[in-house]
């Protein structure tokens, strides 16, 4: 007889626990079906993504578009009559491909949307499990490309909050310097995400994780130690920064929408 | 003194079923203590794998109502007295009797994995010198009591009995051990590969949350050693780099 013959599986939701555990991935997949159905409609949007000085975070960089924050200018002429444009579909796969790849969203959207486990010892859906050993969750192993373009994205967004100083008077078309609510929302996302970038799985890997040696080099521990810091508490930096980036969509669209004012403070 | 009921799994490799007992608990009292009352007044022939009774030994796992615990770690007062409290064996193993389990293939897996494989000595004497930095990331899987807690509530071996093709969460804390010992030259990578599967590991957490040495399983063992297959097998960049560096 094999070792495992006499095993038993559990039906699905089947578990001896007697706490409410299905409340934690019940509240997962509402956060994330929440964040994905609003980033979806704003991404289709195509319009109030800006609003003065402030560019909408989902749009950051505007590579092609309207507004005064485009790199490249309008939408291109190739651009193919039939597909809807956006300049938010130009970039929104990078945050959303490097969210997608986290080893901390994988473990909690396995959990949450797929009941692989619903929760810790609790009953699966399906027998057959091939995890992440291969085809297709074996692509999983891209998250450090995306994290290079997260990193990439960080500068971008950190302009945009040095934009967001700098107000255009409508009377003389001067440019002064300032201080609006969005600006500081702009800042909160830039440092939220800073936050949960630099404390990467892959980054830590890359800065230090890879080598056995830290002694004789300084520097690599120091790094090393710091995105050891900020990745203990990875997940909480991942929801806070999912939060934030969302708001800054909503304030940068309600404002444009001349449904919210930006109060100035300078 | 409260009378509590207890709901033991009783039986053997054949089948079994629950057992309702009633002990009196005083304060204090863990629930092995309460057990082992169970033993002397109405089970004689309950079989109980323990040693330390100080959450050293890693004998007395079992799943205290349907969570993996330590009996001798676990506080009667942090359960709900109201309801009977079930007592059951892990479930990633096969049972002997009881809440006793044969847990040989974990160390039948150990085996397997390559042993360590220190670097030439440093002194001439046959010494080698390590730097505290180097070896504080290892120091904390040496805590690891091997008690299997986190093999039992690891759904890759409990759900799906993937015990030929992954070798579970202790066992990959034990590799990370080696993998990132400063005096280690051994590569384990392909193994973890090929025949621990690790690609089976979902990094759901589970085995961290039970570990009764708090060892951050996941995050400090298993992404990790993940990363560096990724280094290894995956990632095309770092391959070509390693073409022009003369790494192979
Ligand atoms: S994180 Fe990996 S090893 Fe730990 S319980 Fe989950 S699947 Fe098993
Ligand atoms: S890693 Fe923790 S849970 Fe797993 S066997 Fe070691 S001490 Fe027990
Ligand atoms: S592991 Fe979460 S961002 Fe890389
Ligand atoms: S009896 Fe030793 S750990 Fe519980």
């Amino acid at each position: 007889m094999a070792y495992t013959d006499t095993l038993q599986r559990s039906s699905f939701g089947q578990t001896e626990r007697q706490d409410s555990w299905w409340i934690q991935p019940l509240a997962i997949f509402l956060g994330f079906s929440a964040f994905i159905i609003y980033s979806t409609w704003a991404a289709f949007q195509g319009d109030n993504y800006h609003f003065g000085p402030y560019l909408s975070p989902f749009y950051s960089p505007e590579i092609f578009g309207g507004s005064s924050h485009s790199l490249f200018g309008p939408k291109p002429g190739w651009w193919p009559l039939w597909l809807p444009f956006s300049p938010a579909f130009l970039i929104l796969w990078v945050p959303v491909g490097f969210r997608l790849t986290c080893y901390y969203y994988r473990g909690a959207y396995y959990k949450a949307f797929w009941g692989d486990p619903p929760a810790c010892a609790v009953g699966e859906p399906r027998k057959k499990y091939r995890g992440e050993a291969s085809f297709p969750l074996i692509i999983q192993n891209i998250h450090r490309y995306f994290l290079y373009l997260a990193l990439m994205l960080i500068i971008f967004l950190t302009y945009d909050v040095w934009n967001a100083l700098w107000f255009v008077d409508p009377a003389t078309g001067q440019k002064s310097f300032g201080l609006g609510i969005g600006t500081f929302v702009l800042a909160a996302n830039v440092i939220l995400l800073s936050c949960y970038t630099l404390g990467c799985h892959s980054l830590r890997h890359l800065v230090g994780g890879f080598t056995d040696k830290f002694s004789g080099s300084p520097v690599r521990l120091k790094t090393y130690q710091c995105v050891s810091c900020l990745n203990k508490r990875h997940m909480f930096w991942a929801w806070m920064s999912l939060f934030v980036v969302g708001f800054s969509d909503i304030y940068i669209r309600l404002c444009a929408m001349g449904i919210w004012t930006d109060w100035r403070i300078l | 003194m409260a009378s509590v009921t207890f709901k033991v799994w009783r039986g053997d490799i054949d089948g079994g079923e629950f057992k309702n007992y009633k002990t009196d608990i005083s304060e204090g009292m863990v629930v092995l203590d309460a057990l082992f009352q169970i033993q002397a007044d109405a089970a004689n022939d309950l079989a109980i794998r323990w040693n330390c009774k100080a959450g050293k030994c890693g004998s007395c796992s079992a799943e205290v109502n349907g969570y993996p615990r330590l009996m001798c770690m676990t506080r009667m007062s942090s359960l709900p007295q109201d309801k009977p409290i079930k007592i059951e064996p892990m479930k990633s193993f096969p049972v002997i009797k009881d809440l006793v389990c044969d847990v040989s293939w974990n160390y039948e897996a150990k085996r397997r994995i390559k042993k360590f494989k220190p670097r030439k000595p440093d002194a001439a004497d046959g010494t080698w010198r390590m730097q505290q930095e180097d070896v504080d990331r290892v120091q904390e899987f040496r805590k690891c009591i091997e008690c299997f807690l986190c093999q039992d509530v690891c759904h890759v071996l409990r759900e799906h009995h993937l015990h030929e093709h992954f070798i579970g969460p202790s066992l990959l804390v034990y590799t990370a051990a080696l993998e990132m010992h400063p005096l280690d030259v051994e590569d384990r990578t392909e193994d973890l590969r090929k025949h621990q599967g690790i690609g089976y590991c979902n990094i759901t957490k589970c085995c961290t949350n039970v570990c009764p040495e708090h060892i951050t399983i996941t995050d400090n063992a298993i992404i990790p050693l993940k990363e560096r297959l990724v280094d290894k097998f995956y990632d095309p960049l770092k391959k070509i780099l390693n073409l022009f560096s003369g790494k192979s």
